[in-house]
């Protein structure tokens, strides 16, 4: 079964999407920050990485930048999953390295599609 | 709530004007679907609507409803597969055809315009990848409400999210406060036009490809294969039809055949052959 690591600092946002990943097959790993999920990568890099954006401790952002340094850190498929909706964002975190990009709200037709989109089912 | 009596009537007021099957059981999501329409009518109930439309001579309530009714379910890039297929075969090879002529595509029950604007958007990857195609693109309906919306290029966040890769939302959109407009550029190549797939549309022309996805299972078999029979009309002889991933040919589409989602007219020879 793939791996995808949720990460939110939303306690409700992570068990949303959890529940639909687990419906696409995925085993969820879960981070509330940045830096939790880097140290969760370091243990083992899942294939897909779901990742809010404005987070305590560690950003989404800054947490991608070092994610795509780390060994191995060029392979999990990102996908972006937050509120900021500016094409100027939206730019900056493909230049990160992000595969895909979906806003909030999200339902399970967008998590599916913006997956499918990843290359990810 | 509307009764049997109520939706009998709307299903065959609607039929003869769209083709459009309705059902008993759809009487809850016909009412809530026509709910807006009664209050801009100035009515106080979905059933005092279909009692005026009943007294009208002029059928417009009921043209009007049948336009609220019409199918509006769609997305950016539905069926990758097919769009993957315009891209990589069916396009080019129209346009190898064509050689310095216009390829024209039909997106015929085109609702909001998602179908129509995806083409466009390959299209123009076409030209940015030192192509230089001269594609005509016509999208119709027959709901003047759908294809207002389609002309706007304006779309939700939630519309823009579903199907659409994010590198094309960026490429192609900008927003606008709460929603995203597509460019004037991919706006400019996309004609929309009123349709009616009950009327032979010779008054469109001929075209190299044709896209009806997704529009055949709101009829009944009979109307299926007419609108198959008056689409194909408007194929070049080596024109092609697209369905929807999955969609097939019904049963009395004798001069039609569906191959890997791709339907080409039969040459009149191999008519005579299979006669």
């Amino acid at each position: 079964m793939r791996r995808c690591l949720v990460v939110d600092d939303s306690r409700v946002i992570r068990k949303v999407a959890r529940r639909i990943l687990e419906d696409m097959r995925f085993e969820i790993e879960e981070a509330a920050d940045g830096l939790e999920a880097l140290q969760a990568c370091r243990r083992r890099m899942p294939e897909a990485i779901l990742l809010d954006w404005t987070m305590p401790v560690m950003s989404g952002i800054d947490f991608l930048k070092q994610l795509r340094q780390e060994p191995g850190g060029d392979k999990p498929t990102v996908v972006f999953c937050t509120t900021e909706n500016d094409v100027e964002r939206i730019s900056e975190a493909l230049k990160a390295g992000a595969d895909e990009y979906m806003m909030k709200p999200f339902d399970g037709d967008i998590l599916h599609s913006k997956f499918a989109e990843a290359g990810l089912i | 709530m509307l009764n049997d009596a109520e939706v009998t009537l709307i299903a065959r007021e609607v039929k003869s004007r769209s083709g459009a099957v309705l059902t008993k059981d759809m009487a809850g999501a016909i009412a809530i679907r026509l709910q807006p329409l009664a209050r801009r009518e100035g009515f106080s109930s979905v059933p005092e609507l279909i009692g005026a439309a009943r007294n009208r001579a002029d059928g417009a309530l009921w043209s009007a409803i049948a336009d609220n009714l019409a199918q509006s379910d769609t997305r950016f890039f539905r069926d990758r597969s097919q769009f993957e297929r315009l891209r990589t075969q069916l396009a080019p090879e129209a346009l190898k055809r064509r050689a310095h002529e216009r390829v024209r595509i039909w997106s015929a029950g085109c609702a909001t315009g998602q179908e129509a604007y995806s083409i466009a958007m390959i299209i123009d990857e076409m030209r940015n990848q030192g192509m230089n195609p001269a594609v005509e693109i016509v999208a119709t309906d027959l709901s003047e409400r759908l294809l207002d919306k389609a002309r706007a290029g304006l779309y939700t966040q939630f519309e823009i999210q579903r199907g659409l890769p994010i590198r094309k939302l960026i490429s192609y959109f900008e927003k606008a406060s709460d929603l995203w407009r597509i460019s004037d550029r991919l706006r400019a190549g996309v004609r929309f036009q009123q349709h009616n797939l009950m009327k032979h549309p010779g008054e469109l022309g001929q075209f190299d490809i044709i896209m009806l996805a997704h529009v055949l299972p709101s009829f009944d078999h009979e109307t299926r294969v007419d609108v198959l029979r008056r689409v194909s009309d408007a194929l070049t002889p080596n024109g092609v039809l697209m369905l929807g991933a999955g969609e097939t040919l019904p049963e009395g589409c004798d001069t039609l055949k569906l191959e890997s989602g791709v339907v080409r007219k039969l040459s009149p020879l191999a008519n005579v052959a299979a006669a």
